[in-house]
């Protein structure tokens, strides 16, 4: 069946081409406003934590409280859902995106009429084992996205990155270089290098070579990374935290029960609010030791300063 | 009919079993290998080795014909050769038992003594294997490449491109040798290598000249016109004695539809008829395969098997205790200690092949030149999944035990060694980890260092040897020694209980 659809797909390939670069030129002259609703709207809030609810639930609430999803999709959009899928282990163990906040991410871009959804990683153990086992693949292609591969280099593009210190270009997989709009949805983490992982970190999968945000300076590298292209939101999944032995976990006891979300068109801002809530529950971290947060605020990427930005706290 | 049957069979089974060497999304479970004779062999499996014994002494060398990817695979050069030349002939030529069995009695030495390398150079499964994973593979993930490359232009993933990329250089000039020797003696000499250097095809012959079911001439039909001589690829009709060499014919069939007189015919020995066939015969084939040499050479055989099986494990173990490398190899967990592998594997890369993360290379010269192609856990471009098994569950010979998951997190097939002065934490004074955050079981971690900085600390007895940390050190200030035996890694204790519930937000 999937063969049958894939080769009438190829025979109406030439027709779609010219269609989709006509939808395209619509796009780009669309996103050019909602840049600018953006800051107009002071209602909107800045950044919004929801806690005790299910994941679904949790973003809705959120995407509500940030002045919905077509806020940041428009109709024809090509999307882009970068969730942390690094580590070939289930749900349950917390060290990738919950399934289902993807899955509802899913569905509110589908209703604001995006015209492709691709969601990827890259991933650090075996990506087909990661993609399966994380459940991600599985929700991803039920809910109707595609899950789409990054365990080659011909599927990433070199690109600069001029506002970067000491990463001045990376190569960047091509999904986030040709889309209109992405959403970077990681999962809060306790991190042996870099103590937490959550929006910042997680941009991390969307570069080829990894190894040399090590050898350049981990922090420095995950700010610098920050200036390309942001996310138009970031989403943090804190339902289930792995507190301790992060990225992986080794074991269930690394995992609390959090029922938390943050969402922010913010990174610093996100990150600091995720980090602050992330040292209640593993206590030996002290947030001023995560030090690319401060690094990106330094590059102009946001602020750390909470007490001026409009700050929604739910609890359902 | 029957020869079509024989077709129809050997093209399934080829297809498969190739398909199982060149498949690389892990839909397909390989299991053709697994029935295979020298694999079945070593790993002892009495059901597989007494079915294929059996089969034999019933039906003669069928295996050869549609079991057998080497020899299947020879058919297709035996068929190009009588496709160019249409007048191909081939006619008797009398057996060479010593050479046969002298052949087969030196790879048993060679075995013995550790050489498993020989043995898996000549063994028809293994060499095919090569063949397919060095040669084949990288043709067939080039046009799924090409494949992925069309279907990505209409929005489809379905299928993925992949990494190409040489296992090693001396088992891809193996495999091609391999190819090339085989293509030279199957387009000109038929079966002639399965009937001279194939150790499978000595000793399935040995039995084989004793088979039920074989192929006989009537000598009332036949009229001695040596057609079906002149057609047997493995030159095994003396058609001027009217006999045919049981121990050489590999039952592929041709004679009975060659033949126009249909005085070829398969099927039960008939007594009478046999000792008929063996006294006409009788002055002749009793010089020519001569019943005196073959046992002699036997003789000589076992006597010098026995007389160096004794010296075996003294020379096996100089091999492995006589390294001084600085790095000692990794063999796959699973292997239990690098000897067994060497007894074992013969280096048929079928693990190679399916480990999806690319660890599992053919070794050079890392177990000594015995276990030469043998696999060896490299980290340059993955590292083992913690969770991964597979290659356990597809190793044909006993060489790679399969183990169960939780079997494997308790293996530890080699052990982290840490150098904290190239580290870039103590050098240069940033935030790292990349190897804590590679380990699945915390046996590196980091613990707190100057200001706000963590370094690597290692805890030994944790470790399974994935090389995650290896793999990822942007440095090399961490890699991996192999347990030469495998030890057992200690199951990492549950740390100290987290704050479960109270949380605000903190903020």
């Amino acid at each position: 069946m999937d063969r049958r659809n894939f080769l009438k797909t190829l025979a109406a390939a030439g027709a779609v081409l010219t269609v989709k670069s006509n939808g395209m030129m619509d796009v780009m002259a669309s996103t050019v406003p909602s840049g600018s609703a953006q800051n107009a709207s002071d209602s909107q809030a800045d950044l919004v934590a929801v806690m005790n609810g299910e994941p679904a639930a949790m973003l809705q609430t959120a995407m509500k409280e940030l002045g919905g999803i077509s806020r940041f999709v428009k109709s024809g959009n090509k999307v882009v859902i970068k969730p942390n899928i690094g580590w070939d282990r289930t749900p349950e163990q917390a060290a990738n995106t919950n399934p289902d906040l993807i899955v509802e991410l899913i569905n509110m871009c589908k209703e604001a009429g995006a015209s492709e959804i691709k969601v990827f990683d890259h991933t650090c153990d075996n990506w087909t084992r990661c993609y399966e086992n994380s459940g991600i693949q599985e929700a991803v292609r039920k809910a109707g996205a595609t899950m789409v591969p990054a365990n080659e280099q011909s599927y990433y593009a070199n690109a600069e990155i001029p506002r970067g210190k000491n990463l001045k270009n990376a190569m960047i997989h091509k999904a986030i270089l040709e889309c209109d709009v992405w959403f970077n949805v990681p999962v809060l983490k306790n991190h042996g290098g870099a103590l937490m992982t959550a929006s910042m970190k997680n941009l991390m999968g969307i570069v080829w070579d990894r190894r040399a945000f090590h050898s350049r300076g981990l922090h420095q590298c995950i700010a610098d990374i920050t200036t390309f292209k942001p996310a138009a939101l970031h989403i943090v999944d804190a339902y289930r935290t792995l507190a301790t032995n992060g990225p992986q976990g080794r074991s269930a006891s690394d995992v609390v029960l959090t029922k938390t979300l943050f969402a922010s068109t913010d990174i610093v801002a996100i990150d600091t609010a995720a980090g602050k809530f992330f040292t209640q529950v593993n206590e030996r971290i002290r947030f001023e030791d995560i030090e690319h947060i401060p690094d990106a605020e330094k590059l102009g990427m946001g602020t750390m300063d909470l007490d001026k930005l409009n700050i929604k706290r739910i609890r359902i | 009919m029957l020869r079509k049957i024989r077709i129809a069979v050997a093209l399934a089974v080829i297809t498969l079993l190739t398909f199982g060497f060149v498949d690389f999304t892990g839909t397909h479970e390989p299991w053709l290998q697994k029935i295979q004779f020298v694999p079945a062999l070593l790993s002892l499996s009495a059901i597989t080795l007494v079915c294929l014994i059996i089969g034999t002494l019933i039906f003669g060398r069928l295996y050869c014909s549609v079991v057998c990817p080497l020899g299947i695979f020879q058919d297709f050069f035996n068929r190009l050769s009588k496709t160019i030349d249409k007048k191909k002939k081939y006619g008797y030529r009398p057996e060479r038992p010593r050479l046969r069995w002298g052949i087969l009695a030196l790879l048993v030495l060679a075995w013995l003594f550790g050489f498993t390398f020989l043995v898996g150079l000549v063994e028809p499964y293994s060499a095919y294997g090569r063949i397919a994973n060095e040669l084949f593979k990288p043709v067939y993930l080039l046009g799924n490449n090409l494949l992925a490359g069309i279907s990505e232009k209409t929005g489809s993933f379905r299928f993925y491109r992949v990494t190409i990329s040489l296992q090693s250089i001396v088992s891809f000039v193996v495999a091609l040798l391999t190819l090339l020797v085989i293509a030279y003696f199957s387009y000109f000499h038929g079966r002639t290598w399965c009937n001279t250097v194939c150790p499978v095809g000595t000793l399935l012959g040995g039995l084989s000249r004793f088979s039920l079911f074989r192929i006989q001439i009537d000598k009332d039909k036949c009229n001695n016109c040596s057609l079906c001589s002149r057609k047997c690829k493995a030159y095994c009709i003396d058609s001027s004695n009217q006999a045919i060499d049981y121990s050489r014919c590999v039952s592929c069939f041709n004679c009975i539809d060659d033949c126009r007189q249909k005085a070829l015919s398969y099927g039960p020995v008939k007594l009478k008829k046999r000792t008929a066939n063996k006294e006409a015969a009788d002055p002749e084939l009793s010089k020519n395969t001569g019943t005196d040499t073959i046992d002699e050479s036997k003789r000589q055989f076992l006597k010098s098997s026995l007389a160096l099986a004794a010296l075996a494990p003294i020379a096996l173990e100089a091999k492995v205790s006589g390294r001084k490398d600085t790095r000692i190899p990794i063999s796959p967990p699973g292997s239990i200690s690098h000897k067994n592998l060497l007894q074992h594997c013969t280096s048929c890369h079928l693990c190679v092949s399916k480990c999806p993360s690319h660890v599992l290379k053919p070794a050079g010269l890392e177990y000594g030149i015995g276990g030469l192609m043998q696999p060896v856990m490299r980290f340059d471009r993955g590292y083992c999944n913690y969770d991964c098994n597979i290659c356990g569950q597809v190793c044909p010979t006993g060489a790679i035990k399969p183990l169960t998951v939780e079997e494997k997190h308790h293996t530890q097939a080699g052990c982290v060694v840490f150098n904290v002065d190239i580290c870039v934490v103590k050098v240069n004074r940033t935030s790292c980890g990349a190897c804590a955050e590679h380990c699945p079981v915390q046996a590196i971690h980091m613990v707190p260092f100057e200001g706000g900085l963590t370094i690597p600390e290692t805890e030994p007895e944790l470790c399974v040897g994935c090389g995650g940390c290896e793999y990822i050190c942007p440095v090399d200030a961490v890699h991996v020694e192999g347990n030469p035996v495998h030890l057992e890694a200690k199951a990492p204790e549950d740390g100290p209980t987290i704050k479960t519930e109270g949380f605000d937000f903190g903020f």
